[in-house]
């Protein structure tokens, strides 16, 4: 299996995502996807920069993919879409189908994000035919629907779940972080920025529930696949995911490329993997 | 603009043409809707005696099938689609792109609706599920800005349906996993969001009665506070020390005033919410817009909506709150 990390959830400052990705050139990773997914009113990067910046790691020799906005709604969000799809060399991750319309109008093969609903092989096929290479699965997914999915699908693309950080659940028209802060959307002053792992939200009892990041929702803690990674290997997965986190980054990658190498798994570093079971996804079912 | 009101049950469809819906929506009795609820929808029988009876009256009936099955369950949701074609329905409204193919290779005479589940909300999309799968009509996702809907409009890749009224969803439709993450039922796969089944309410001795989902706590309330439906999007939690409804606040949609723009717009059909809503709320519901609708094709200019429409559609109104939602830019 190959080590990938995903695209940066959250809002960082321009200085510190340069850092993070200097240093991330030198992970022992085998593809970086970035780009901005979630909010198109976060532009410490714009999309050119971006785009720069996915060349200049590229030009390292590693694969690198471009990820796509999971929500558009305004026209200037499908020119940055534009922009990213045109980008010339790299292959954009769609992470909604006006980036699988655009890819698929010039021809070009693309990765599909974990935001679309790829729920069977009939929908598979159709975006294979669209060009399709490479599918990361919805958090939805675990391993009985990836054998379901293996077993009507030939040639199958390449598979990547997410073995590490926290899952997009959901997204929104409405800003919840802006909300929280009791900011309106439009005037939101860019507030995510304060949150470089988003706002934790709980249940009135303390218990730790979900995550708030911007217009989209996020589980609490880091989903953790690493003690299943005999079971990725076992379902034909090719890929594993790890979403960026501000703190132990480095850490987190080297403890997952050794367990890949080892062929080896990991002790429970994070947290539930009920999605992995066909749970609740917040169930932490440890395998017995 | 056509009416297209929701039946769950075949006194709520008679109900829905009876009182001047153009269409009524409704779904069999399985997972292959987005509204599979317990003693809900409709059974081959029904559906054939509910067509008969909006035909006899000129008007149309659609069905749902608008959940994402998975590889195996693929074949009941294809089996579906070729009851529902087999009985004339005048629409399939689908989400998964597996079934949305079927239905075109299989029945291409039978009009495809995008359903909101699908989740296209630009030009791009649109022109994909056009392309692809011959869409005749798209139901937006709620949300997007008025403004946002009637640039859609003007592309013209393929006519519009809209929500105008009931339940609002606070994410967009197709892509939440908030049920599924914690009661592992999800809207997209299984038709259901935070189900019955997953609901405990907890009352302590004080009075306060807690509501939790799958044993996750959702919201609390005082003895004499009105306590809504425990979807996760809807409880209150600590944010930064502060306890409250941190995604969403009970509240429907209403987008009566608006009905001029959305006309203006080119809006081809308004949607109202509320298969899981009894026959009384489909009558009345359906009776106000009705009325609504007729008024603005007899006085374009003059339109006015009236105080005793609002009252009545409140009454309806989760936590009896109304809100034009995301077509009004401030609410986001």
């Amino acid at each position: 299996m190959r080590l990938t990390l995903g695209p940066l959830q959250y809002f960082w400052p321009r200085d510190t995502v340069y850092a993070f990705y200097r240093e991330a050139a030198q992970w022992p990773l085998d593809v970086i996807y970035l780009g901005e997914t979630v909010c198109s009113k976060r532009r410490e990067l714009r999309t050119r920069d971006w785009i720069e910046l996915a060349h200049e790691l590229a030009d390292t020799g590693r694969e690198v993919v471009l990820s796509s906005l999971a929500l558009l709604e305004a026209e200037s969000e499908l020119s940055a879409l534009r922009r990213l799809v045109e980008n010339g060399r790299l292959r954009v991750e769609a992470n909604d189908m006006s980036a699988v319309q655009l890819l698929r109008e010039r021809g070009l093969p693309f990765v599909g994000g974990p935001a679309l609903n790829v729920y069977n092989h009939s929908t598979l096929r159709l975006l294979q035919q669209d060009g399709l290479q490479r599918l990361v699965l919805g958090v939805e997914f675990g391993r009985a629907t990836i054998e379901e999915l293996r077993a009507h699908t030939d040639p199958l693309p390449e598979l990547e779940v997410a073995g590490w950080g926290r899952l997009p659940l959901a997204y929104s028209a409405r800003c919840f972080t802006a909300r929280a802060l009791d900011l309106a959307k439009d005037d939101c002053g860019f507030r995510c920025i304060e949150h470089p792992d988003g706002l934790p939200l709980t249940s009135r009892d303390g218990t730790p529930f979900l995550t708030v990041n911007g217009i989209q929702v996020q589980t609490s803690g880091a989903c953790d696949l690493g003690p299943e990674l005999d079971e990725l290997r076992a379902a034909g997965v090719d890929l594993v995911r790890l979403y960026p986190q501000r703190e132990g980054m480095a850490e987190i990658v080297t403890r997952f490329r050794r367990a890949l190498d080892e062929a080896g798994t990991l002790p429970r570093h994070g947290e539930e993997n009920g999605y992995w079971r066909g749970t609740a996804g917040m169930l932490r079912i440890d395998a017995s | 603009m056509r009416l297209v009101c929701p039946a769950g049950s075949p006194p709520a469809l008679q109900a829905a043409i009876d009182h001047g819906a153009d269409a009524v929506y409704v779904g069999f009795r399985d997972q292959t809707n987005a509204r599979a609820f317990p003693g809900l929808n409709f059974t081959e029988e029904d559906l054939r005696r509910g067509i008969a009876y909006a035909h006899a009256r000129g008007r149309h009936v659609y069905v749902a099938l608008n959940t994402y099955p998975s590889p195996s369950g693929l074949g009941a949701w294809e089996a579906a689609v070729d009851r529902a074609a087999g009985l004339g329905v005048d629409a399939l409204i689908c989400a998964d792109m597996g079934v949305l193919d079927y239905a075109m290779r299989r029945h291409p005479s039978v009009p495809r609706h995008l359903s909101v589940q699908g989740s296209a909300t630009t030009h791009a999309a649109l022109r994909y599920y056009r392309e692809r799968f011959g869409i005749a009509r798209a139901v937006l996702p709620r949300v997007l800005s008025l403004q946002q809907v009637e640039r859609l409009c003007e592309q013209d890749v393929v006519p519009i349906e809209v929500f105008a009224f009931g339940s609002l969803c606070i994410m967009v439709e197709g892509r939440c996993q908030l049920s599924s993450y914690v009661t592992g039922a999800s809207p997209n796969r299984h038709g259901v969001c935070s189900p019955a089944k997953s609901v405990r309410w907890i009352e302590e001795a004080d009075g306060v009665r807690s509501v939790t989902l799958n044993d996750r706590l959702i919201d609390r309330f005082a003895p004499d506070e009105p306590a809504g439906y425990p979807t996760v999007c809807k409880g209150r939690y600590d944010v930064r020390g502060e306890v409250f409804h941190a995604l969403e606040e009970p509240t429907s949609l209403n987008t009566l005033e608006l009905l001029p723009r959305l006309q203006a717009a080119g809006v081809v059909a308004l949607k109202v919410e509320g298969r899981q809503r009894g026959q009384a709320y489909v009558a009345s519901v359906t009776r106000v817009w009705r009325e609504a609708l007729d008024r603005l094709a007899r006085n374009p200019q003059g339109w006015e909506p009236d105080p005793a429409w609002q009252r009545e559609l409140a009454r309806h109104a989760e936590g009896r709150q109304t809100t034009l939602g995301p077509y009004h830019r401030s609410w986001h």
